[in-house]
């Protein structure tokens, strides 16, 4: 059984803006909401809920002396726990960060989001220092699949795709290495955004590869998170890589016709090592889209390595102390796999970065004669929790290393993304809209008129027995 | 010892950096090295040129 869900962050923003509901209401109703189903879906590591309630009282009071409350006013929203929330140890998935001291001020998007009127109630599971992709976590437990809990999230933002996949906030922000936002999109039926890397500042949040890594919004809808995401632009000199653009805001753009744009699919790696369902999902974007034509990305499988061989030695570095002082505290899967990235010889790290730069090349060069490109989110839909292996193209292959496949050529060099669910039964399974670097507008554009053609949607949470 | 050296280099890494590796660890560090140095090796056989910049200071 399933129920609506409750209102969209855009409806809740017209309403209390409007006065017809309160910022305290909606947040009351969302952390009845996540007191319900939380429990079921363990997408929270942390609820806020004294500070949401006087950040709400605020938006209200503000409201009542007539002040202007910003586009997001009284929209409740969480963070993954790599986020820096003000009084909280930022743990970032790990057993060992909980000794640290908590933060002082929160992450740059939490001001923003909460600048433009939104409010924060809580702070999200996710993999052990993001170092993963399905969600499961050995301290915490995993966070469940709203659409049935015995299946991955992904990850290793599972908190995020959990709690907006079960409506339990309209809006979560995420961070992306090499998928983690478009992997728990795509298994919990929801959209996700990962911009042009640079784009959005990641100031106090904990890294994993500073060379890779990104944060973004996951929404239930395109203009949530086109208003969520345009909210947090800007620059922010406390980032060494955030952008110095000026705010281009998408939402405004939304609707614009994209009937001139040049899509096409991305052929090769992104065309295999697929099950039936990501093949369904393309196939019926590029259907609603009428587009046929494909364009080959040339040596994706070795960005892909790449991307592989940046993450596993930069995230070495970042836990080199941790490793030696306090190895029987991680999760000995992300121990190992960080144990052998220390020992990759630094002249692969060079070379994968200069690979880097070449492939951008090529990927710059096709964006001049295609505006978008279509590829799969993900190989398959959900697997099931604590699911080993899966058999791809007739091979058998680990599931945790594989799930991000589809992804890892795309972030490698920082291209925008929307992430759209395309919602097939029993599960859904998303697909990614890429873009050229900077031209999230044009990945938001063709997101919307997708779902307004009902092609993508995210489905009501399937697996909570409750109504929302 | 394996033929192939790989236990041997795992261990003078694991000392070099002076990393803690207990026994029952040392077979899924190898299979991770493995994956990692498989991956490395395809980038290693893609030809640059000298003058190819590296992206450590990355602008999409």
């Amino acid at each position: 059984m399933t129920a609506p869900a409750p209102p969209s962050a855009s409806e809740i923003a017209k309403a209390v803006s409007s006065g017809r509901l309160s910022a305290l209401e909606a947040t009351e109703a969302a952390l009845a909401r996540i007191e319900r189903h939380d429990p079921v879906l363990n997408a929270f590591t942390d609820v806020t809920a004294g500070r949401a309630r006087a950040k709400a009282r605020e938006v209200d009071a503000a409201i009542e002396a007539g002040k202007s409350v910003g586009p997001l006013a009284g929209v409740p929203f969480a963070v993954k726990n790599l986020f820096d929330v003000k009084g909280i140890s930022t743990r970032a998935g790990s057993k060992i960060n909980r000794d640290r001291p908590p933060a002082r001020r929160d992450a740059t998007l939490i001001e923003r989001l909460e600048a433009a009127g939104a409010v924060l109630v809580g702070a999200l599971n996710m993999g052990e220092y993001a170092y993963d992709f399905t969600g499961e976590n050995v301290h915490d437990g995993p966070s469940r699949n709203p659409h049935d809990p015995t299946r991955m999230t992904g990850g290793s933002s599972g908190g995020s795709g959990s709690a907006v996949g079960g409506a339990l906030v309209p809006i979560a922000l995420g961070s992306d290495t090499n998928g983690s936002i478009r992997v728990p999109a795509s298994f919990c039926g929801i959209f996700g955004l990962k911009p042009t890397y640079g784009r959005l500042s990641r100031a106090r949040s904990f890294p994993f590869v500073f060379s890779l890594d990104h944060l973004g919004p996951f929404a239930r809808s395109v203009r949530d998170l086109a208003l969520a995401y345009d909210a947090m632009q800007g620059p922010d000199a406390e980032d060494a890589a955030c952008t110095a653009r000026a705010v281009e805001p998408t939402a405004p753009l939304l609707a614009e016709n994209i009937g001139a744009l040049r899509i096409a699919l991305a052929g090769g790696w992104f065309r295999k090592n697929l099950f039936p369902e990501a093949v369904q999902a393309v196939a019926r974007v590029a259907k609603a889209l009428g587009v046929t034509r494909v364009v080959e990305i040339p040596e994706a499988e070795r960005a892909r390595a790449a991307a592989y061989v940046i993450t596993t030695t930069e995230g070495a570095s970042l836990h080199l102390d941790r490793l030696r002082k306090r190895p029987n505290d991680f999760d000995p899967a992300v121990r190992d796999r960080l144990i052998a990235g220390a020992m990759v010889p630094a002249a692969l790290v060079d070379r994968a970065h200069k690979f880097r730069r070449w492939y951008r090349a090529q990927l710059l060069e096709i964006f001049k004669s295609v505006d978008l490109l279509i590829a799969p989110a993900t190989p398959c839909v959900a697997p099931k929790l604590g699911q080993v292996n899966f058999v791809l193209d007739g091979v058998e292959m680990p599931v945790r290393a594989n799930i991000g496949i589809h992804t890892q050529p795309i972030s490698f060099i920082g291209l925008p993304v929307v992430a759209v669910p395309v919602p097939l039964e029993p599960m859904p399974i998303g697909v990614q809209l890429i873009a050229p670097p900077w031209r999230e507008d044009i990945a938001l554009r063709v997101a919307y008129a997708l779902e307004r053609m009902g092609a993508v949607a995210a489905p009501s949470a399937r697996g909570l027995s409750r109504g929302l | 010892m394996a033929a192939d050296g790989l236990d041997d280099y795992i261990a003078s890494a694991a000392k070099a950096l002076s990393l803690p590796i207990e026994d029952s660890w040392r077979g899924a560090v190898r299979a991770n090295l493995e994956v990692s140095l498989r991956m490395g090796k395809l980038v290693d056989e893609f030809p640059t040129p000298d003058e190819a910049e590296p992206a450590s200071v990355f602008s999409a």
